[in-house]
């Protein structure tokens, strides 16, 4: 028994390395599943109040950007106004229940973003205070740019495009055909699109968007376009689609987050039917 | 190791921390190189400090800096790894007889050539371990050693820079 004893204490920093690893390896196994519930992240109030400042000091220098980005959105927004405006002939009717809109916007800022790792994620400044739930989608007006992780009162954290662990339902927009979009964790400033049949003709230059099949983002939300078309190596069956991002991940500063009100009643029917929605 | 070299050496993380994440959050040279600036603090902790505090100080470091970089365990798998080889490793880099009991590891008081060759393979293994820990499962492994190598090489002009501006010849902080 003084042996073993003694044994264990000669090794002491071999058993204390071995345990702090393991910690280690399971704080990043459970803050990696999509679904689970990180207990540390930078949506904690001192970590996220830090990261904002930071974000105080550097956004100074691209509000020149924002404005112009922001004025365009402005112009593009009044033309479509201008075009919904009621004709004078025209007499408004009850609409169907189903046409209501079933996707609700809100604005956010982007108060930390990386893009250098391959789980890349975003630090919003809205929390659950302002209404911010898991699941919510994330775009701006350039594209998509993610989807909410987790919240805490006054602070989100989500995914980003860039992380190999989301995937967003999209469509290519000439021929409806759907797959998924999901980043291979190499260049920040493509994405693959998976799961595009072989005998589809998809062409450079066609315009990826979101389907709307998933429920998180309403469809028609711009993902990028098509630049290189190959055939999967890993399965001949299907395309290996590169699909060049149209948001610029390096320079985000405001973002719209979207919730879709009927994803409780969605989300029950594919449970009732025992499907499983990919997200 | 005295209560001055503790309050030096906490503040040297400190501020290395900070500089870590307000300014080398981003930062990745042609996308492939990366600077752990922040190992500096550990690496120069004199050679005195046992393995278990030292591992406990890098496993709080290296948390701590996930919280804010948003990788959850990453840096503390990779800081605690290396908190592990270090006083190993010094061991056998030393020269024959050892160093001198408070004697820091830092670049005025060993020397350039063995302050390299004490330094770099502990930062590549550092390096390697968290790339590990970041692609797993999506990254080849010719991709992992790339970017781990010119980080270490990128982490390691670093730490000479900062040592060569701030530090001088006698003290370890000026």
């Amino acid at each position: 028994m003084l042996r073993i004893l003694k044994f264990i204490y000669r090794v002491r920093a071999f058993l204390l390395f071995a345990f702090l690893e393991f910690l280690a390896i399971w704080m990043i196994v459970s803050n990696n599943s999509p679904q689970g519930a990180a207990y540390f992240n930078s949506s904690t109030e001192l970590v996220g109040n830090a990261l904002k400042k930071q974000a105080d000091v550097v956004e100074f220098f691209s509000l020149v950007d924002a404005n112009a980005a922001l004025v365009e959105e402005n112009a593009s927004l009044k033309q479509e106004l201008l075009r919904l405006q009621v004709k004078p002939d025209s007499r408004s009717i009850a609409i169907d229940s189903t046409l209501k809109a079933t996707f609700e916007l809100k604005g956010a800022r982007v108060v930390a973003n990386s893009l250098r790792f391959s789980q890349n994620y975003l630090t919003l400044y809205k929390g659950s205070k302002d209404g911010i739930k898991p699941g919510m989608g994330i775009f701006n007006a350039q594209g998509v740019v993610g989807r909410v992780k987790s919240v805490s009162e006054n602070y989100s954290v989500a995914f980003s495009v860039l992380n190999t662990n989301l995937l967003i339902s999209a469509k290519i927009k000439s021929s409806d055909v759907f797959g998924s979009v999901q980043w291979d964790g190499r260049n920040t400033s493509e994405v693959q699109l998976l799961y595009v049949p072989r005998h589809v003709k998809a062409s450079k230059g066609d315009t990826v968007i979101t389907s709307g099949f998933n429920a998180v983002f309403p469809e028609g939300i711009l993902i990028g376009k098509i630049s290189k078309v190959e055939v999967n190596k890993a399965d001949p069956n299907y395309l290996a689609l590169t699909v060049k991002l149209s948001t610029d991940f390096s320079k985000l500063t405001y973002v719209y987050l979207v919730e879709n009100t009927r994803f409780q009643e969605l989300d029950s029917l594919y449970r009732q039917s025992d499907l499983t929605n990919e997200y | 190791m005295n209560i001055r070299n503790l309050f030096s050496s906490g503040f040297l993380i400190l501020i290395l921390g900070l500089v870590q994440i307000l300014f080398l959050k981003n930062l990745a040279v042609f996308g492939y190189a990366f600077g752990f600036l922040y190992l500096l603090g550990l690496l120069i902790l004199p050679s005195t400090i046992r393995t278990i505090p030292l591992m406990l100080i890098a496993f709080c470091t290296g948390f701590i800096l996930d919280i804010f970089f948003e990788t959850i365990g990453m840096h503390t798998a990779a800081a605690t790894l290396f908190a592990f080889l270090k006083p190993t490793w010094l061991k056998i880099a030393s020269p024959t007889g050892g160093f001198d009991e408070a004697e820091e590891p830092s670049l005025g008081q060993i020397g350039f050539g063995r302050y390299i060759s004490y330094a770099f393979p502990l930062l590549f293994v550092y390096c390697l371990a968290f790339f590990t820990a970041d692609q797993w499962g999506t990254g080849g492994f010719f991709e992992i050693l790339i970017k781990s190598f010119f980080s270490a090489l990128f982490t390691l002009l670093l730490t000479l820079v900062v040592q060569l501006l701030f530090f001088s010849r006698k003290r370890s902080i000026s």
